[in-house]
């Protein structure tokens, strides 16, 4: 039986990232700063995984695949939290209420197990989006 | 005999440390040592010298694979494109000193561009609501000689602006602050526990999205209103007692961040939170100032604003006459709406933080990449051109957080041959005159400037 859950999603820094991002996007201290999904361990009780499982995140933008962390800084039941970076910007609706800035914090996601699914990196989903992707799957 | 070199601003988060101190060796070509940085901060000193750095434009080929070029070549094809284009959108500067903004601007106004910063995704709604209600903030000096309940609201320094609460708002002895952070209360406002939160007397943990509801709590309190018993997930008795402690304050400071911008409500969010440092001052002094998140992102709101009148969102499409309306002339809805035919992404990286849709329209049309580093729009990029590292190996003038400038200064060589920001969009400006046989009278007006400014003794 696969669990879904859905969650209110919020995209924010974190010093983790920051630095990971000046030693390079495409490093493997990025790879594990930002795709992270921290969220409640209740929330994770009832999706029916443990901490460090691979879950897939839907918005209304797109999908990603990351790992389900518990929270480093605390978050409440309901909520959860991508940080800033390439993974979170494959679920962030680009609508803007008209002010040219998009939903990056506040927006309706479902979250399952992806136990069997791997995390894509950086590149891969970047230049995968575009269609530049060589390196395979 | 290795130099140390004291008073080094940090290029990376809006706090603009200009207290680093740096160790170059000998030829003052390597760091060896930074103090005083935190921990980024010391990332981007000891990045630069990676080998992994590319030194030379990089072309892409019709195979996928990127070619190495000449510089030339490099400004020839981006003159050539900008000038090609019907509407070019220029974007970034999140990490570029203020010379290199206003080479920039010039050469977006020869093209016809739309030209647009990293507010435009980040406190593009601060903007919005400072037009509409003004911006009664201070500078960070004020804050630590003078703040003695300090509100962060939807913000989290100690992950974004590491040193800020050493620096500025929490923990630092001041003029009129001499305890500290003894003497100081902390207000936290954030739908998560973050490490800020841990920091603050008072956490109130917002539902997330209801920021508008809280603070029109609070400006009903104020005003000596009842409120309901719960607002925004927070009890009234909570919301009473900040309320309190703010209104006894003898100077109020509340800082905002992505908290407010990022979420429902944008710009209304600022707007009642200025309101609110307004309703303060009916009792004692407050002031509000936004977290800018890069070192010099206040900076293009000064270049431009003082060069077109505007500080984002620009459109000089027109010819005529710079038009600025978010939503319709912001980076990420023209993307959205396939408004732009060409796309120069400069000293930032929208591969990683648009939302990938925006991305995916940007790429159907030429994408040229300007930044010292391989990053995700450079590798999607028709073509990348390195610079300097500003801050680091290019000096120049950047705007704290608070709007006072700082020069910053440079510590070591860049690699050889590579230009800086200026330098480069000076050489594409001179291209596109030439291009179009008209006069380069921008870079004749700088040369004559420069030529009568005193020199220094
Ligand atoms: S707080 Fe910001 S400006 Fe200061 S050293 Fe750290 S990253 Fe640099």
């Amino acid at each position: 039986m696969t669990n879904k859950i859905s969650l209110n999603m919020i995209t924010q820094r974190a010093i983790e990232e920051g630095q990971a991002m000046e030693k390079g996007k495409t490093t493997p201290q990025y790879f594990e700063a930002c795709s992270v999904c921290e969220m409640n361990p209740e929330d994770m009780k009832k999706l029916g995984i443990w901490r460090n499982t691979n879950v897939r995140v839907t918005s209304e933008a797109g999908s990603v695949v990351v790992k389900a962390i518990e929270p480093t800084q605390f978050v409440p039941p309901g909520l959860a939290h991508i940080r800033q970076g390439v993974w979170a910007n494959q679920v962030v609706p680009p609508r803007t209420q008209s002010t040219g800035t998009p939903q990056y914090s506040g927006f309706p996601v479902t979250i399952e197990p992806a136990m069997n699914e791997k995390i894509k990196s950086a590149l891969e989903l970047v230049q995968g989006s575009v269609g530049m992707w060589k390196g395979g799957n | 005999m290795p130099k140390l070199i004291t008073q080094v601003g940090c290029p990376y988060c809006g706090s603009s440390c200009d207290d680093l101190e740096v160790l170059v060796s000998d030829d003052g070509k390597k760091i060896l040592e930074t103090h005083n940085a935190c921990v980024i901060g010391n990332e981007i000193f000891h990045h630069v010298s990676s080998p992994s750095r590319p030194k030379k434009p990089r072309m892409r080929q019709p195979d996928g694979t990127m070619k190495e070029i000449s510089y030339d070549e490099a400004v020839d094809f981006t003159a050539k494109t900008l000038l090609k284009s019907k509407k070019p959108l220029i974007y970034g500067f999140g990490s570029t000193n203020c010379e290199g903004m206003s080479a920039v601007a010039r050469v977006a106004e020869k093209a016809g561009a739309v030209l647009d910063n990293c507010a435009s995704i980040c406190h593009g709604p601060s903007f919005l609501a400072i037009f509409d209600n003004g911006y009664p903030s201070c500078t960070l000096g004020e804050v630590k000689n003078r703040a003695d309940v300090v509100v962060f609201w939807g913000c989290n320094p100690m992950h974004a602006h590491p040193r800020h609460t050493s620096r500025y708002s929490i923990f630092p002895r001041g003029f009129f602050t001499t305890k500290g952070q003894m003497q100081r209360t902390i207000i936290c406002v954030d739908p998560r526990e973050t490490d800020t939160a841990k920091l603050a007397d008072m956490h109130l943990m917002i539902k997330q999205g209801h920021d508008y509801d809280l603070f029109d709590a609070f400006r009903t309190v104020l005003r000596g209103h009842p409120i309901p018993e719960e607002v925004a997930g927070i009890k009234r008795e909570k919301i009473e007692e900040a309320a309190e402690a703010m209104k006894k304050a003898r100077f109020c400071m509340i800082f905002f961040g992505m908290g407010c911008c990022h979420t429902d409500g944008r710009n209304h969010n600022i707007d009642i939170a200025i309101s609110t440092t307004r309703d303060l001052n009916t009792y004692t002094k407050a002031s509000i100032m936004a977290m800018r998140g890069h070192y010099n992102i206040a900076g293009p709101g000064q270049v431009w604003s003082w060069q077109f009148g505007f500080p984002y969102c620009l459109d000089l499409s027109k010819g005529t006459h710079a038009h600025m309306n978010p939503g319709e002339t912001s980076s990420i809805d023209l993307a959205m709406r396939d408004e732009v035919d060409c796309f120069v992404n400069v000293g930032t990286d929208a591969g990683a933080h648009f939302p990938i849709a925006a991305i995916k329209h940007l790429k159907k049309h030429p994408f040229i990449t300007v930044d010292p580093n391989i990053c995700m729009a450079s590798e999607i990029s028709d073509l990348h051109i390195p610079v300097r590292v500003v801050g680091v190996e290019e000096p120049g003038v950047v705007y704290r957080m608070d709007n006072v400038p700082i020069q910053f200064k440079k510590v070591i060589d860049g690699p050889e041959g590579v230009p800086s920001d200026e330098e480069l969009f000076d050489m594409v400006y001179k291209r596109m005159c030439e291009l179009t046989q008209t006069e380069p009278f921008w870079i004749l007006a700088k040369g004559h400037a420069q030529a009568s400014t005193p020199t220094e003794h």
